[in-house]
């Protein structure tokens, strides 16, 4: 039986084509996805996101707590509503999970962590928590929805939806989110693109996505959350990253923070371990397919493999996000094995694109 | 689900067209259109190639998947549709206009043999 949001009902009267998405119920498009991702570059596109699990790690010494748990340091976040992004490792360096963490206050700090993940991520949490001083709880909220509005009108849309909200969210800077009440207004996002990400009660979360749609937000399946945050140069849980693979050689090292000594989960393994392959953009060439995960990338200090791969809308063409033998550099050609043939590729650095802007040639 | 009832498919969800000069063209049907997506790469056979029933012979690509096609009978390969090279997204816009190679039948009777509209609308909803 699939889990489903809160949202289901209107996703399948607005004729979504539903997939199982690590056991979600989830919509993949409502029609074309590269509409909807255009959309999303050019105007605004809504997201259903509530599959993600919102996390509280309340209680005394949960700034302690975090800054053992995760890579990034929350040192960082020093005024209520800040936010970081960082992955959240294992003893061997492997990435359990890569979330978002809200500072609110010295005793409440909020995670959003990935869908399929999240039982996973609570029970690790809880694995921390016996081994910490801090008196901390993490608790699921099993009652909060969260919808993404991203594109270059999206915030003006929103505003345009609820005009009694701008006050409090229009000087919020990236990373930055307001609450009010219950509701929780980021400006962050998978998109590439401004906007907001909006946690709030599942109760009201069906009233204000047709407020969204009604200002002219266009609904976006997982289909374009994919290809937008592949132009966009971000990694996905479980594709680019997993328990497997050092967040050094998932192009996220800058997520890592070494700089201060604080002792983190894992922090040993990645400094042993050290680098040991390149993560990098690929933007293919030859015509003769579309990039996809798992394709064997050939370079001349040896062989590579696709994590990510897909057609950029943006672009017009196929790009992908590759783990690559140390040693290849941006602007060098490689070849991808796409079905019998080799196809050329050029090594670039991502992003893609940013922000409507195409930032690779 | 559009589906004309005087052309033929098959399992693997191609359509089968007879054309007048005794060739049979084929394209993927609009049920398995909507079930890629947005196409954005096909790769017909070369003309001259000789293929058997069930080979392998192009490919179609959207966003989402990469989905082989199949030739639906045995016989050669006398064409592909160089327009969907260049406007593949011809596929989602009209399925069933959308050919993407012809094939000169081994044997003309083979094509009596697919399933017609009936048989593959059992086969598009399962």
């Amino acid at each position: 039986m699939l889990k489903t949001t809160p949202l289901n009902a209107l996703h399948r009267a607005a004729g979504a084509r539903m997939v199982d998405f690590g056991g979600w119920d989830m919509p993949v498009n409502y029609g074309s996805q590269i509409e909807e991702h255009h959309a999303v570059r050019r105007d605004a596109g809504l997201f259903d996101v509530s599959h993600m699990q919102v996390l509280e790690v309340e209680g005394t010494g949960a700034r302690a707590f975090l800054q053992a748990a995760l890579a990034n340091d929350v040192t960082k976040l020093k005024v209520p509503g800040k936010a970081l992004y960082s992955c959240m490792l294992t003893e061997a360096g492997g990435v359990v999970d890569d979330l978002i963490c809200y500072f609110f206050r010295e005793d409440w700090f909020r995670l959003v962590v990935n869908a399929g993940t999240a039982a996973k991520d609570i029970a690790w949490l809880d694995r921390l928590r016996e081994r910490s001083i801090a008196r901390v709880t993490v608790r699921p909220r099993r009652d909060l929805s969260i919808v993404a509005i991203q594109g270059p009108r999206a915030r003006e849309r929103f505003w345009q939806a609820y005009p009694a909200l701008r006050a409090a969210t229009e000087a919020l800077g990236p990373f930055s989110a307001a609450l009010m009440g219950e509701w929780m207004v980021a400006r962050t996002g998978y998109t590439g693109e401004d906007g907001f990400e909006v946690i709030l009660p599942a109760t009201e979360v069906n009233a204000m996505w047709q407020a969204l749609v009604a200002a002219g937000a266009r609904p976006a399946g997982l289909g374009a959350r994919d290809t937008l945050r592949l132009e966009a140069g971000m990694n996905l849980y479980g594709q680019d990253m997993d328990e497997n693979v050092s967040p050094l050689d998932a192009g996220l090292a800058w997520t890592v923070d070494l700089k201060s000594p604080r002792a983190f989960t894992g922090r040993g393994a990645l400094e042993s371990n050290g680098q040991s392959r390149e993560f990098m953009g690929l933007l293919l060439l030859d015509a003769g397919g579309v990039l996809r995960a798992h394709q064997k990338v050939r370079t001349p200090n040896g062989e590579g493999e696709i994590t990510s791969g897909t057609f950029s809308p943006t672009l017009g063409k196929s790009i992908a996000l590759a783990r690559l033998p140390k040693g290849t550099a941006v602007g060098d050609t490689v070849h991808v094995v796409v079905r019998d043939k080799q196809l050329a590729a050029r090594v670039v650095k991502a992003p893609f694109v940013r922000q409507g802007k195409i930032l690779v040639t | 689900m559009k589906l004309p009832k005087d052309l033929r498919y098959t399992e693997s969800h191609e359509w089968v067209r007879r054309e007048s000069d005794g060739t049979v063209s084929i394209g993927i049907t609009d049920h398995a259109q909507e079930q890629l997506g947005d196409v954005v790469f096909v790769e017909a056979p070369q003309p001259g190639r000789k293929v058997a029933k069930g080979e392998s012979v192009g490919v179609v690509e959207s966003v989402k998947a990469a989905s082989d096609i199949y030739a639906p009978l045995a016989g050669e390969i006398v064409a592909a549709n160089a327009d969907l090279s260049s406007a593949p997204e011809k596929v989602n816009e009209d399925a069933f206009a959308a050919w993407m190679f012809r094939i000169k039948p081994a044997n003309a009777a083979d094509l009596d043999q697919l399933l017609d509209a009936a048989a593959y609308e059992k086969v598009a909803s399962e």
